[in-house]
Parts: C-alpha cells; sequence; structure tokens
C-alpha cells in the first residue's frame, strides 16, 4: 500500500526523487523505481545495468569472462597472432581492439566483446591460434548492490552529460581509431570520456581533458586552481552531484593539452650524441651571423628547370643550388674551407628544412642553418609589395679561425648568388 | 531520431555522388562501384580504411578501383628490408606503402590495376570475387587462359602470374583486395621486389617469389581501362546494379570526412618502418681500406624500426675501441634509417679525436653501417 501511494505522489511532483528514498528497500520498491525514473527520462535508464557505470573504481573480484576467439569465416580454424594491442592488466571497453591475427593472407583485427581488465593472454606473439578456443581473459565488472543503486537514484535531475555519458555505455562508443588508441595508451575506459562531438563521438580533446582532471585530483588541492582553468557560471552542474563521490564529466571551456603524468625517458641515440657534441662545442668560441635570403627568383628557377631533371631520373631540390652557390663563395674566402676540400662542405639543416642524400663529413669551421622557406611580403624597387620566398640562414663560426668580417662577407657573396641564380654562370670554374 | 554515424556517413557518400549521377540511386542502396582519381598510393589505403571504418555494409556490396605511381607495397606484418630493395627504391622515388591487409609484396605502377571488394563480413567470399574477375577477363578477350589458384593467386597460361590477393577482417566490415598487372614494368618489379640485405632473422611474413607477366604481353590490344570497365561490368551483374563507375576524389573531406587523417598517419615512420615485426641483422662486410682488406661483423636487434641491440666488431686496433663503444651505444634507441644513422654519425665525429685517418676509418664503417639499411 504504501509503496503504491509512493509511485503516485511521486508522479505529480518532477525532482523529488527523495521520496523514493522513504520507501523500505525490496524487490518491487525498485521495480518502482526504474518506472519512476523512466517518467523523467527514458533514455536515460534504458540499459538498467548501466548503474555500474557510477562506480569509479574497479572492484577486483569481478567474474572473469574467457574472450573466445570467433569465427573467421572461410572455415577457417587457426590463425597466427601478429601483434596485441593490449597487455595484462589493461582496460578495456567493448569493441576496443585487442589483437591482430593472420591467416593465409588475411590479417583480422579482434575487437573485445566486453568491458573490463585484460587478465590473461593466451598466446606469445607469433603462436597459433584455434578459432572457438579462449584467447584473452577479460574480468568483467561485478554486480552493483543495492545501496549503491539507491546512491544513484538519490542525485537530484540528472546532468544532460550524464545523460550522454549513459547512453554512450550502451551503443557503440563512437571514437576514431587514433582516439581509441590514446586511451588505451593512457588506460581509460572510452566508456568513462564522454564525447562532444559529432553524435557524441569522442574526440582527442576529451581524452585529454578527461586525463587532466585525473591529473588535477592525484595533484595535492592548492596547485589546482592554476591547472584547471575557472569553469563559467553556466556550465556548471547543479551542486548536490559532487559530494556523492561520483564522477560528473564537467566540460571545460578551454581544452588543456596536458600530457598528465611526468614520463621519464631515457636519452637515447641521436640526443645522446647531441649532448656529448653541444657540450665539447660550449668550449670553442662560437658567433653567430644571421641573415634572410630572398630566394623568390631561385624558386622560379628551380620550377623551370624541374622537368628537365625529371626527364634524367633526378629529383632536383635546392640542396644543389646552395651546395654550389656555397662552393663558388669558398673560392673567395678559402678559410672557411680551411680543413676540408670543395666536397665536404657541411650545411647542417635546422627541424623544418629538407636534405637530399646525407653525407658525413668531418667536423668543420662554420655551420650555416636553414630554415625553411616561407612567403612573406617584401618590398621591392618600386616600393610595392610582392609575394617572397623568404629563407634565414643562420651561420655559427669557430671564432678561433673565423672573424666575423669574413663571416659576414661570405655570407653575402653566398646570399647574392642564391639571389640571383644567373650569377652563378659569371663564376663557375 | 539517433542515426548511427556509419549509416550516416553513408547516406553523406551515396548524397553527395548522387548529383553526379543520374538513375543509378535506384541500386545505389545494393552496391557501388567508385573509382579513384588519385594516383597516391596513400590516398587510395585510405580510402579502404575510411570505407572500413565508416560504412555499413550490411545488404550492400561495393566494389573500389584504383590505380598508384611507382610503389612498393608491403603486407601488414611484413619485413621492407626483407622484402624490397630499399636502395634502389629510394633513388628511383619508387613510394613504400604499408598496407592493412596481410599477405606479401607488391609492385604496383599505372599498368596494374587494383581491385578491392568491400562486404559484410558474413559475405566475404575471396574464390567468388576471383571468379568475378576472370569470367570478366574471359568476356574481354575469350582466348586468354586465366585461372584462380587455392592460393587465392590468379595464373595466366597456368604458369605466370597476374594477382595476389590480400583481405583484411575487421568488426563488421571485411574487404578483398588483388593486384592485374596489365602493362606493369617489369624491369622496375623485378628489381625493386629483390632483397639485397643479408643475414635477416625474422618472424615477418615472407612473399613468395613468382613468375610474372603481363596481360598486354599475351594481347598487346588490351588496355587498364577496358580491362577495368569489363570488371565493373560483370560487378553489376552479378550484383544487379547499375553499370555506373562513380569517381571519387579521395582527398574530399566533405564526401569522406577525416580521410586526410588516414591518408596522413599511412604515411608516418611509425606505421611504414614501425610496425615491421622484431627482427635480427647478422651479417660481415668487407671494407677496402689504404689497400688493406678488412672483415667487420655487425649484429643488430631491431625492434618497431628502432635498434635494440648493436655490436659491430671491428680487426683489433683498427678504430679505437672507444671510438667504436660510442657508435654501438648510440645506435641504441635510434631508427633503423640511413637519414638518421648519417646524422648520428656526423654528430658523433665531433667529439672524436680530430685525425685524418680516424675519421675517413669513421666514415668507411659508418657508410658500411648504412648500407645495411
Amino acid at each position: 500500500m504504501a509503496a503504491v501511494r509512493a509511485l503516485r505522489s511521486c508522479s505529480q511532483t518532477a525532482g523529488r526523487l527523495i521520496r523514493v528514498h522513504h520507501i523500505r528497500p525490496c524487490s518491487s520498491v525498485r521495480f518502482i523505481k526504474s518506472k519512476y525514473m523512466s517518467i523523467f527520462d527514458k533514455s536515460a535508464f534504458k540499459f538498467s545495468h548501466q548503474h555500474r557505470s557510477f562506480r569509479t573504481s574497479a572492484i577486483s573480484n569481478g567474474q572473469i569472462v574467457q574472450f573466445k576467439l570467433s569465427d573467421i569465416g572461410e572455415g577457417i580454424t587457426e590463425v597466427t597472432v601478429k601483434e596485441w594491442y593490449v597487455k595484462e592488466g589493461d582496460s578495456v571497453s567493448q569493441f576496443d581492439s585487442i589483437c591482430e591475427v593472420q591467416s593465409d593472407k588475411a590479417s583480422v583485427t579482434i575487437t573485445s566483446r566486453y568491458d573490463g581488465i585484460i587478465r590473461k593472454l593466451h598466446y606469445n606473439l607469433d603462436e597459433i591460434a584455434y578459432v572457438g578456443k579462449p584467447l584473452v581473459d577479460i574480468e568483467t565488472d561485478a554486480l552493483k548492490d543495492v545501496a549503491s543503486e539507491e546512491d544513484v537514484v538519490e542525485t537530484p535531475a540528472v546532468s544532460h552529460e550524464e545523460h550522454t555519458h549513459q547512453e554512450i555505455k550502451g551503443h557503440k562508443t563512437l571514437a576514431t581509431p587514433a582516439v581509441r588508441r590514446l586511451a588505451m595508451e593512457n588506460n581509460i575506459k572510452l566508456s568513462e570520456v564522454v564525447g562532444t562531438g559529432k553524435d557524441n563521438r569522442i574526440l582527442k580533446e576529451d581524452i585529454l581533458n578527461y586525463l587532466a582532471k585525473q591529473t588535477g585530483a592525484i595533484l595535492p588541492p592548492s596547485p589546482k586552481p592554476e591547472i584547471i582553468p575557472p569553469l563559467p557560471k553556466s556550465k556548471t552542474v547543479p551542486a548536490a552531484p559532487k559530494d556523492r563521490g561520483i564522477k560528473i564529466p564537467i566540460p571545460i571551456s578551454k581544452p588543456i593539452v596536458f600530457a598528465g603524468k611526468d614520463k621519464t625517458e631515457a636519452v637515447i641515440g641521436f640526443h645522446k650524441a647531441m649532448v656529448k657534441t653541444m657540450t665539447a662545442a660550449l668550449k670553442i668560441p662560437h658567433f653567430g651571423y644571421c641573415d634572410e635570403i630572398d630566394l623568390t627568383q631561385l624558386v622560379q628557377l628551380r620550377e623551370e628547370l624541374k622537368p628537365l631533371a625529371q626527364v634524367r631520373g633526378v629529383k632536383l631540390s635546392f640542396m644543389p643550388f646552395f651546395i654550389k652557390a656555397a662552393s663558388l663563395g669558398l673560392l673567395h674566402y678559402p678559410i672557411l674551407n680551411a680543413s676540408v676540400d670543395e666536397n665536404c662542405q657541411n650545411i647542417t639543416y635546422k627541424i623544418g628544412g629538407t636534405y637530399a642524400k646525407p653525407v658525413i663529413l668531418p667536423p668543420e669551421v662554420a655551420i650555416g642553418a636553414l630554415g625553411k622557406i616561407q612567403v612573406l611580403p617584401r618590398f621591392n624597387g618600386n616600393g610595392e609589395v610582392f609575394k617572397a620566398q623568404i629563407m634565414n640562414v643562420s651561420w655559427s663560426a669557430d671564432h678561433r679561425i673565423i672573424d666575423g668580417a669574413t663571416m659576414a662577407r661570405f655570407s653575402n657573396l653566398w646570399k647574392s648568388y642564391l639571389e640571383n641564380p644567373a650569377s652563378m654562370l659569371l663564376d663557375l670554374k | 531520431m539517433v542515426i548511427p554515424s556509419s549509416l550516416k556517413n553513408c547516406f553523406q557518400l551515396f548524397y553527395v555522388l548522387k548529383i553526379s549521377a543520374a538513375g543509378f540511386k535506384y541500386t545505389a542502396n545494393r552496391g557501388l562501384i567508385l573509382q579513384s582519381v588519385s594516383s597516391d598510393v596513400f590516398q587510395n589505403l585510405a580510402v579502404e580504411d575510411w570505407i572500413h571504418d565508416n560504412m555499413n555494409l550490411e545488404n550492400r556490396q561495393v566494389l573500389f578501383l584504383w590505380r598508384n605511381s611507382p610503389t612498393v607495397v608491403i603486407g601488414r606484418h611484413q619485413n621492407p628490408w626483407q622484402e624490397c630493395n630499399l636502395k634502389i627504391m629510394r633513388k628511383k622515388n619508387i613510394k613504400l606503402a604499408r598496407r592493412r591487409s596481410g599477405g606479401g609484396t607488391v609492385y604496383h605502377d599505372l599498368g596494374n590495376i587494383n581491385f578491392t571488394f568491400f562486404t559484410s563480413k558474413k559475405k566475404y567470399e575471396r574464390m567468388e570475387n576471383l571468379k568475378l574477375v576472370v569470367r570478366a577477363l574471359k568476356g574481354l578477350r575469350p582466348q586468354l587462359h586465366v585461372c584462380a589458384t587455392d592460393r587465392y593467386d590468379l595464373l595466366l597460361d597456368g604458369n605466370f602470374k597476374i594477382s595476389g590477393t590480400a583481405a583484411k577482417l575487421g568488426k563488421t566490415v571485411a574487404y578483398h583486395h588483388c593486384t592485374l598487372l596489365c602493362s606493369a614494368d617489369k624491369i622496375n618489379l623485378s628489381s625493386v621486389l629483390k632483397s639485397p640485405y643479408k643475414g635477416i632473422k625474422s618472424n615477418a611474413t615472407p612473399s613468395m617469389p613468382a613468375l610474372v607477366k603481363n596481360l598486354f604481353e599475351e594481347d598487346p590490344t588490351l588496355t587498364c581501362e577496358m580491362v577495368m570497365d569489363a570488371v565493373a561490368a560483370e560487378y553489376a551483374r552479378c550484383h544487379q546494379i547499375d553499370h555506373h563507375i562513380t569517381l571519387i576524389n579521395p582527398a574530399d573531406e566533405t564526401v569522406f570526412p577525416g580521410i586526410n587523417n588516414k591518408t596522413k598517419e599511412l604515411q608516418t615512420w611509425e606505421w611504414i618502418y614501425g610496425k615491421t615485426p622484431k627482427f635480427s641483422i647478422s651479417t660481415c662486410f668487407n671494407m677496402v681500406y689504404e689497400q688493406s682488406l678488412l672483415e667487420a661483423e655487425v649484429d643488430i636487434h631491431v625492434k618497431h624500426g628502432r635498434i635494440e641491440v648493436c655490436s659491430i666488431v671491428l680487426p683489433e686496433q683498427w678504430l679505437p675501441p672507444a671510438m667504436c663503444n660510442e657508435l654501438e651505444k648510440n645506435l641504441i634507441g635510434s631508427k633503423f634509417c640511413p637519414s638518421e644513422t648519417t646524422a648520428l654519425a656526423s654528430t658523433l665525429l665531433r667529439i672524436c679525436p680530430q685525425s685524418y685517418e680516424l675519421h675517413s676509418k669513421w666514415s668507411l664503417l659508418c657508410e658500411n653501417v648504412m648500407t645495411l639499411m
């Protein structure tokens, strides 16, 4: 009787969910609760098992499900495991990629049927896996008890974001493979991320925001305001949910590019060598000289010569021009040519430039760093603005051997060759 | 109403294409024949990715026709160092691409036609597709002796391979694609598909070398256009759809939203080289220095395209051991790539003792190590 009365009065007053609290917890009550909720918003509790999604931590005593390798078609019974996308301990969502297997020229991506945590991989790389036999063991989420369900129901008028959250859980989580990988690499369950893209698609920004919030939770309270920008009032969710310990994703106005925890990486390979070199280089007195070069004419010349070069099977880049100009310039300033001959010019390119064929060269007395070619407005002889192809060059020379004036003169000569390519013809040897 | 995104994209594609073609809309919901206007392998592979990820093929099928400028395409789980001659490819500007489907390595150029048959996973049937191609060819030139093997190859006159197959199966969509040699450059083909690299130990999928022939050699009147049209006609007949080929531009984001990201991903070093299953190279090479012949032994382990273990053994005291150790130590973590190794070697040279002899020995050693890459 009491139950029936409660139902009627509840249905009249929207937002007074608290009423439900007074009803004795029993099976019939649960039935009433879910019916009641549906008056507000049918979609919110379409999938009753989604109540579990409000848990923020995984319970370790969930059930282990053996995910078997499903039928691949064409009567295939065995495949080779070629790549694992997950490892033991990773969280997966339904439809996340688990591994790549190959059979007779067909590569198959196996995706998860369950949400949960990977507990065991049954095969190593290059082993043969059998259709119908277990591929991985997944620990799925445990069922919630009654008390927790009441907590969920207590929440007053759920925010729009929560609905989205729950809907996503039931449907295919929409996210591009790149976003999924990002989530997987950071051990994020896609079901816990709110998508702000089309059709609630999860975008990269959503993952980054989620990560930022995670980090915010780990860090001590005081630095928090500096890291997360203050939320505009209009976007905050109604007050009550916060103290329930339930994570409600709040869209932050400015996307934070926050990588999360600090990563310590060993300095390896090329970088290690650079560290050594730079330390040694600092012992040598260097000076720098910068200039910008107008390559408009050169760009045009190269465009004209490109088809001719192609006929000869050569891809014409700017490198040959730079080198030729440099070698002609060095004829006039042999000091810069001190320990090397014409063929061994070393020109180091800054990031943004390109180089054709790399050649190993002995140490040099001067390095030229070439920036990328940009189209910039410049004034011509008539005072008109035109589109110029500008490249910056920065020379660094060993001051023990080279003096500033020589460097400047060489640079100017090199610059004049490149700005007027035809002049190179006059000085050819 | 919530329309699943995949269906929406499908509608979008059909809607955009509808405008350019009259009368085909009636059968568009049963099947489509698409042909790419691009000869860029990465753009075309991205179209396959896009259709695989976005189209709902529950009750419809798609045929995609495409050709590429000179490229070597390796299978998903293959090792490019094992499969092709990267040096010649770099010199001749022949691209390298890794596709998402399995199988072996093939050479593409404009004389080779690629067919991709998209179906739902349930309707995935490679032999049927190949029989379709054979029927189309026989219809075009009845005297052609073409047949399919149980390895899903197509053979001309029972001896020469004219087509190879590969496939990719996803959650709900599957595609089977195959090549067809019409008038490809066989000299290029045989030179690039021969690996010069010795001493590679790897679990990557190996390719099966085969004698190849062009259809053009059997019948010089055949052209790629004729063959593509014949296959399209047979496809239309089998699936009872309009024989209409819709041209598509793989760079058009309005028709294929998100496709440019896919194209970019396929071109990254991490995908092309980094996805190589781990392998090792154990070999030796000879160096000539001032009229003496020297032998060096190398043992390099590569994982995700980067050097994990590196050991270089040289004749005693030819180079100070410290220098050799520096090289080995610094190569670890570096990409297994000649450009990166050059940069590394040049950099290290600056901190070594400044002697002409040491520098030339160092250069010689590094250049030889680079020939392995």
